[in-house]
């Protein structure tokens, strides 16, 4: 098949460049201040496209998925606090290993969404938006209360976890795994949102009684979606606090879930590179207006009006998908 | 013969309002079944119970020989139950085949399926258009729900309730909102279907019940006053009076 170029592909290329030039900007610049702030912007897309897998695909406004980033972050970050302590977690000394502890921080992220999916889609609507809201909110103060682990003031790690035995100091590195993870995860999305899975979950979306009396048991697709949002979550929450080296309850909270959802509404909600646009959108619009103003909020607010009111398809949805 | 569904004295009250009393109906293999009566019957109830979305408070539903009466929405639908909607409800945002391709896929066994590419996937959307043909809405397989008339969504029902080839067809007024050309349509469609499928109808429109029914159960006051052929109903002097006293003609 020709490849024709539309704008949406030629934009989802320029995408895929930048991302790949970021190391040799950083080079060129002779500072680690651009690969630092493109690995946010690269970890905040990860947690972003795995929000919209269940907002964007199945109509479920969740306003908790800080929850997610939070908790795998917090997995790492108790790992490496009880191997520095000399008592490492489960007694293994390997539990500094990232390509264990990242898919713990998933799995330990994808059972939460279970127990919590299981009891929040019971409900819908505002209701859903709420409950998942005070689940988030709920986990936000086990971790505060957590004075062992540091409270509000967070938990340090001492150092970012190993890589297949390798040790990752070199910030370039560190973004490459996680431009890889990202890749993984938006190739997945995408994967799914043609997908027969993804089709049940547009489906009971636009109509959930007649995708129900076609056949198909709604609620565990929709359970199903969860976790596997769950899951990305936790990997995204995994690499910030392996970014930050430091995790704090403040990744859990609320105000954290408000800043995902601007993201995927700002990026748009029909393909995974909304939330890269959206994720990359609002990280450098707040570094740019903070360093005029404390009070950038004030200008940032009605950006997002703006954007609300004349593209209500997202950022990514200003570009045409075909050729006119 | 044996009855693909029969409910056995199915009751169902709301707030003290007998919605349905007491309804006992068969609908034999291949027969076309109709349900008439006159607004605030029961129907809607009766067809909720039958789909599986509201429960009986006494009676059963049986399927077959399956006694389906605590089964849910999919679990029927799975059995084989396929139904169209009184006020049309599809997918927006999708098209007429991308709906039907839905009904195909519900017939695969699960969806948990989360790589392959299922809008090309040529076992789901072949089938689609075909169904979509054989009700004349082949042209139409690529435009969007929303961009169709109101005649051509009520075919697309009825398409998706063919797609999914089931043993039990539960059609809520196809002909609702249909103009008289679109009517004429939907009735020879339905006559081409009838006596190879097994259909039950609720309808308003008494030519397409007279043209179409074997049988006819005539429901007044949430209970069946009367069953039997298209004549006999004709006949009854109880359907006659529940209708002449509502001016309708039958």
């Amino acid at each position: 098949m020709m490849f024709s170029p539309t704008p949406r592909k030629l934009a989802a290329l320029a995408i895929i460049l930048v991302l790949l030039a970021v190391p040799f900007w950083a080079a060129a610049s002779g500072s680690n201040y651009v690969v630092t702030f493109a690995s946010r912007i690269v970890i905040y897309a990860m947690v972003c496209v795995s929000l919209q897998s269940i907002v964007g695909q199945a109509g479920l406004v969740s306003f908790g998925h800080s929850l997610y980033f939070g908790l795998g972050g917090y997995v790492v970050a108790l790992a490496s606090f009880h191997l520095g302590e000399g008592i490492p977690l489960l007694g293994w000394s390997g539990s500094n290993e990232a390509l264990v502890v990242w898919p713990l921080a998933m799995a330990v992220c994808a059972f939460a969404a279970l127990i919590f999916g299981a009891l929040s889609l019971r409900t819908t609507g505002v209701y859903f938006i709420m409950i998942t809201l005070a689940f988030a909110q709920m986990v936000f103060f086990i971790f505060v209360g957590l004075k062992f682990y540091g409270g509000t003031d967070g938990l340090p790690l001492n150092a970012r976890n190993l890589f297949a035995g390798q040790r990752i100091v070199d910030p370039v590195t560190f973004y490459g795994i996680c431009v890889a993870c990202l890749g993984l995860v938006m190739l997945f999305c995408w994967r799914l949102s043609r997908s027969r899975f993804g089709l049940v979950l547009r489906g009971a979306a636009a109509s959930e009684r007649r995708t129900l009396s076609l056949g198909f048991p709604v609620y565990a697709y929709r359970l199903a979606a969860c976790v596997m949002a769950g899951a990305m979550g936790g990997l995204a929450g995994a690499l910030w606090a392996n970014l930050n080296r430091f995790v704090s309850p403040d990744m859990l909270s609320w105000l954290r879930s408000g800043e995902f959802l601007v993201i995927i509404v700002l990026g748009g909600l029909s393909s995974p590179f909304g939330p890269i646009v959206g994720a990359a959108a609002v990280l450098i619009i707040e570094s740019v207006l903070s360093g005029w103003t404390d009070r950038w909020e004030v200008i940032f607010g009605p950006f997002i009006v703006l954007v609300a009111l004349f593209a209500p398809n997202g950022l990514w949805g200003l570009l045409r998908s075909r050729r006119s | 013969m044996t009855a693909m569904l029969e409910l056995r004295g199915v009751t169902k009250s709301f707030a003290g309002l007998r919605a349905n009393n007491n309804v006992s109906l068969t609908v034999d293999r291949h027969e076309c079944h109709a349900v008439i009566g006159p607004n605030g019957a029961g129907k809607s109830t009766l067809v909720a119970q039958i789909a599986g979305e509201l429960a009986p408070d006494e009676g059963r539903v049986l399927f077959e020989t399956d006694d389906v009466t605590g089964w849910s929405v999919p679990r029927r639908a799975r059995w084989g139950l396929a139904r169209s909607f009184q006020m049309t409800e599809l997918l927006k945002g999708m098209t007429a085949e991308d709906n039907v391709a839905l009904a195909i896929q519900a017939r695969r066994g699960h969806s948990f399926r989360f790589f392959r590419n299922a809008l090309r996937d040529r076992s789901l959307r072949e089938p689609a258009r075909a169904a979509l043909e054989t009700i004349g809405l082949g042209d139409k397989a690529d435009i969007r729900i929303e961009e169709l008339s109101h005649g051509e969504r009520r075919q697309v029902e009825l398409a998706i309730a063919l797609a999914a080839e089931p043993k039990l067809m539960l059609l809520d007024e196809p002909m609702a909102g249909l103009g008289s050309g679109e009517a004429a349509r939907m009735i020879d469609i339905l006559t081409a279907l009838k006596g190879r499928m097994t259909i039950l109808f609720v309808e308003h429109d008494m030519a397409a019940v007279f043209a179409l029914a074997d049988r006819i159960s005539v429901l007044v006051a949430g209970a069946v006053i009367c069953t039997g052929t298209p004549d006999m109903v004709r006949a009854d002097a109880a359907v006659q009076a529940a209708y002449l006293g509502n001016d309708e003609d039958i």
